[in-house]
């Protein structure tokens, strides 16, 4: 996920990781990994990516950083369940995956290049 | 093509939710969704999240959800539906056509894709769901799902820092970046692809397609490969991972 700040709402980390807040830590389906400290309503994003194995990557001069994902399991998927997936169509309308609870999916990537 | 196959499948319980994996976003798939006219979810991912999230390296991927939103088929290649002829807009080409797209198209032709079995198995999971032996078990997911060690996790953070730099008109800062995530990820397709479609020959919708240093200016090239140098170098029949049941 992308950052400007390396202070962050709670659940703004939470949609852009994919990974819940728990108190017994970390979540993300059966996968929980415990915290050094306890995540308030505003996450020290260095601390959390160091807990769970998150690099962190900064452009300082534009103010950016981007977290990469974790690397847990050794696989690109913790858990079969398919993580919440976020994205605007051409309108800027944002669609859910977790809409289409109840029919099967087919998730298809493209790109015009 | 898909449109079609999606229209069949729908009154059985299924939705088609296509993503367009591009950082010019609107700009750049805009022409190619107004001509699907898709009745389903068509999605702009700037950034590559379905890279993060699913583990796609390459375009055509799909990733199969079941009705509980189970993942039953982790990202793997999928071909277009068998026996389509449409094209995308904008590809009349006038003129002589350089022998760089004609090399390309070559080398794409030979791209191997077995959509017969693909498709089989699609329709074969819409009608029989958990009991379809191409749906796959959590365990058998996860562990087919691409290998991502602590290299891939940073190639990732590397590519949507790239990605961003480039939204906010930081083009050179960009390219180190891009750099890095090929270095780091080198099985993504999409990775390389993306950055190379950002250094544009010429104008017009075919100047993202070339994908490699500009004949005038060699040297201006930032990348350690081409789209044409590298297909050639792995092996076009080797571009998408056979379809395995």
């Amino acid at each position: 996920m992308l950052l400007r700040s390396l202070n962050i709402p709670k659940a703004e980390f939470e949609a852009g990781t994919g990974w819940t807040l728990k108190p017994e830590g970390a979540c993300q389906g059966e996968v929980c990994i415990p915290l050094s400290q306890s995540a308030g309503d505003a996450i020290d994003v260095a601390s959390l990516a160091g807990d769970i194995g998150m690099p962190l990557v900064a452009a300082p001069e534009h103010g950016l950083w981007a977290l990469g994902p974790a690397s847990v399991g050794s696989r690109a998927l913790t858990s079969a369940r398919a993580p919440e997936l976020r994205l605007p169509n051409l309108d800027g309308q944002e669609f859910r995956l977790s809409s289409l609870k109840g029919k099967k999916v087919l998730l298809y990537a493209w790109a015009p290049y | 093509m898909w449109q079609a196959l999606r229209n069949e499948l729908h009154p059985k319980g299924f939705e088609l939710v296509t993503v367009g994996l591009d950082t010019l976003g609107n700009e750049g798939c805009r022409a190619f969704i107004e001509a699907a006219k898709p009745e389903h979810p068509s999605l702009i991912d700037r950034h590559h999240v379905l890279a993060d999230l699913f583990g796609v390296i390459n375009i055509p991927s799909s990733v199969w959800i079941d009705e509980q939103g189970m993942i039953v088929r982790p990202a793997e290649a999928a071909p277009a539906p068998p026996r389509s002829a449409a094209s995308p807009p904008g590809f009349s080409m006038p003129g002589a056509v350089p022998q760089r797209f004609v090399d390309i198209m070559s080398e794409a032709a030979k791209i191997k894709k077995d959509a017969a079995g693909y498709h089989a198995a699609l329709r074969d999971w819409v009608e029989h769901g958990a009991a379809s032996r191409f749906a796959l078990s959590p365990d058998q997911v996860v562990e087919r799902s691409r290998p991502r060690d602590r290299d891939h996790a940073l190639g990732h953070a590397h590519f949507a820092l790239a990605t961003q730099l480039e939204i906010d008109g930081h083009h050179a800062a960009a390219i180190p970046h891009f750099r890095a995530a090929h270095r780091l990820v080198p099985e993504s397709w999409t990775f390389r692809r993306q950055a190379w479609s950002l250094e544009k020959v010429g104008d017009g919708p075919l100047a993202r397609f070339w994908q490699g240093p500009n004949p005038d200016a060699p040297e201006a090239w930032s990348y350690a490969s081409d789209w044409l140098a590298d297909i050639r170098a792995s092996g076009a029949e080797n571009y998408s991972e056979p379809w395995r049941p």
